[in-house]
């Protein structure tokens, strides 16, 4: 029998599901785990992405910010907030993975209000409406789409990197691909691995559709256009600053 | 056991009052430099291995997603089956990624090189296509109606013209490699990441923590001005325009 076979076995017993601190538990401590961290950069990333790209200042900040959490390795800031005095846990993992998912929700959201139409805003003003109206009832809806793929991206980056605290003593399904390699039982493994990766795919086939789904306007099921016609004149998108997870 | 410490380590971490773990009562600061100086040998080691990963993760990626992004930019249908399966692979997260190399290539570091090809080849392809895809028609076809061959089009126009989104890619694509690479301390090939964990392992050994990261992020950005370098080098003619 060999581990792939071993994997399927293990997921296919309902005792590993169910059991305390089985698969179950584990899955419902990542989600958490992901949905606060995400939450948490939505707070601080949306009001200063949107004040920026609003007033189309701090630009070369927010450049700098992507390029440079880029460069940082996940594991990295996992292991020094763990060392650090908050210690090791959820907390400091949640506070890390906080930390990775301001990045690409403040680019996306600083990309998207700074690219609506001068133009369309005067229009907007000139009929009358108040600074916070043009905000609320133009622009937002323009730039929705770009600050969908970044809390996109930012969510499905941390699902995929609450993986690796497992290696740093945090919890979450990285914990079986963690205790399998340890253990020499790869199936473990191989299972922890299936479920860290359908989660992130899960994750990413969701908010693709609830972004679809708020975005006003004509649109298209995000499964079904080719992404790079988005982006003519030979500009790679500015806004992927997701790095693989 | 007792011989440990006054009192058991366990006590020690569920006591609100006192609250510190038995290793905080030795000294253990963030920056040290006798520990880079004393273990220069080992640094340099895994930095080696780093670099190496890291260069060969990016040519062979380059010279895979090359000739991809060539087939994909021949029409929607070529490219839209590429575009999402790099889609899918982006997704998939790295430690998953390695864990299910394990069982074909083992312990070795050929697990992690496998892993950081996939994810620096969906990286370079999209770059490489959206260059591709920048190219103006007219422009092509005017190489065409000159009597440019295919080969001689694909070096004299395209390339040039394609230059500066292919070589973003390749920089984003090394940074976020030698991030990536840490992660091959799953099967204990991660270059400076062995840094970070074995200095989680020895007793959250601040000094080794810290130099393992701080050592990827000084690599990461001597990787970005190197290339940043090299793409001013190899197109003089932006730099015209611009002054």
């Amino acid at each position: 029998m060999n581990d792939f076979s071993r994997a399927l076995v293990y997921l296919n017993d309902p005792f590993n599901w169910t059991r305390p601190n089985g698969i179950a538990d584990l899955a419902v401590e990542h989600l958490v785990i992901s949905a606060v961290a995400v939450l948490a950069a939505m707070v601080v990333a949306l009001p200063v992405g949107t004040a920026l790209g609003a007033s189309r200042r701090g630009g070369g900040v927010v450049v700098v910010l992507s390029n440079v959490s880029r460069a940082v390795p996940t594991l990295a800031l996992l292991t020094l907030f763990a060392v650090s005095p908050i210690g090791f846990g959820n907390r400091a993992t949640t506070i890390a993975l906080a930390v990775f998912a301001v990045p690409p929700i403040l680019t996306n959201t600083f990309v998207g209000f700074r690219g609506v139409d001068p133009e369309v805003r005067e229009a907007a003003r000139g009929m009358g409406m108040s600074r916070v109206q043009v905000l609320g009832r133009v622009e937002l809806p323009l730039a929705l789409p770009l600050v969908m793929t970044g809390i996109r991206t930012a969510a499905v980056q941390v699902v995929a990197t609450a993986g690796l605290a497992a290696l740093v003593g945090g919890g979450g399904l990285g914990r079986l691909i963690n205790l399998g390699f340890g253990q020499q039982d790869y199936g473990v493994m191989i299972a922890g691995a299936i479920l860290v990766a359908g989660l992130a795919l899960l994750t990413e086939a969701l908010l693709a559709l609830l972004s679809w789904a708020v975005t006003p306007g004509p649109r298209r099921l995000p499964f079904l256009h080719v992404r790079a016609s988005k982006t003519p004149g030979g500009v790679p998108e500015p806004t992927a600053s997701g790095v693989p997870l | 056991m007792t011989s440990l410490g006054a009192r058991p380590l366990l006590d020690a971490v569920s006591d609100p009052v006192v609250g510190l773990l038995a290793v905080d009562e030795a000294p253990n600061p963030w920056f040290d430099p006798s520990y880079v100086t004393d273990n220069w040998d080992t640094i340099l080691s895994y930095t080696g291995e780093h670099v190496r990963l890291t260069v060969l993760a990016v040519v062979i990626g380059a010279a895979l997603a090359l000739p991809l992004a060539l087939v994909a930019r021949r029409s929607r249908y070529l490219s839209a089956p590429v575009l999402g399966l790099s889609t899918v692979v982006y997704t998939i997260p790295s430690l998953a990624l390695f864990a299910l190399l394990v069982p074909f290539t083992g312990l070795s570091s050929n697990t992690v090189l496998v892993g950081l090809v996939a994810y620096s080849l969906v990286i370079l392809v999209r770059n490489f296509l959206a260059g591709l895809q920048g190219v103006p028609a007219d422009v092509r076809e005017a190489a065409r109606g000159m009597g440019l061959s295919a080969a001689q089009t694909f070096r004299r126009v395209d390339l040039p013209l394609a230059l500066p989104a292919f070589m973003a890619g390749l920089r984003i694509a090394t940074v976020s490699t030698v991030a990536l690479t840490t992660v091959g301390v799953l099967v204990g090939h991660g270059g400076l990441g062995q840094l970070i964990t074995g200095g989680f392992a020895a007793n959250f050994y601040r000094a080794e923590i810290v130099t393992g990261a701080v050592g990827c992020v000084l690599l990461a950005l001597l990787a970005d001005v190197l290339l940043a370098a090299a793409e001013r080098a190899l197109t003089p003619w932006t730099r015209a325009v611009r002054a």
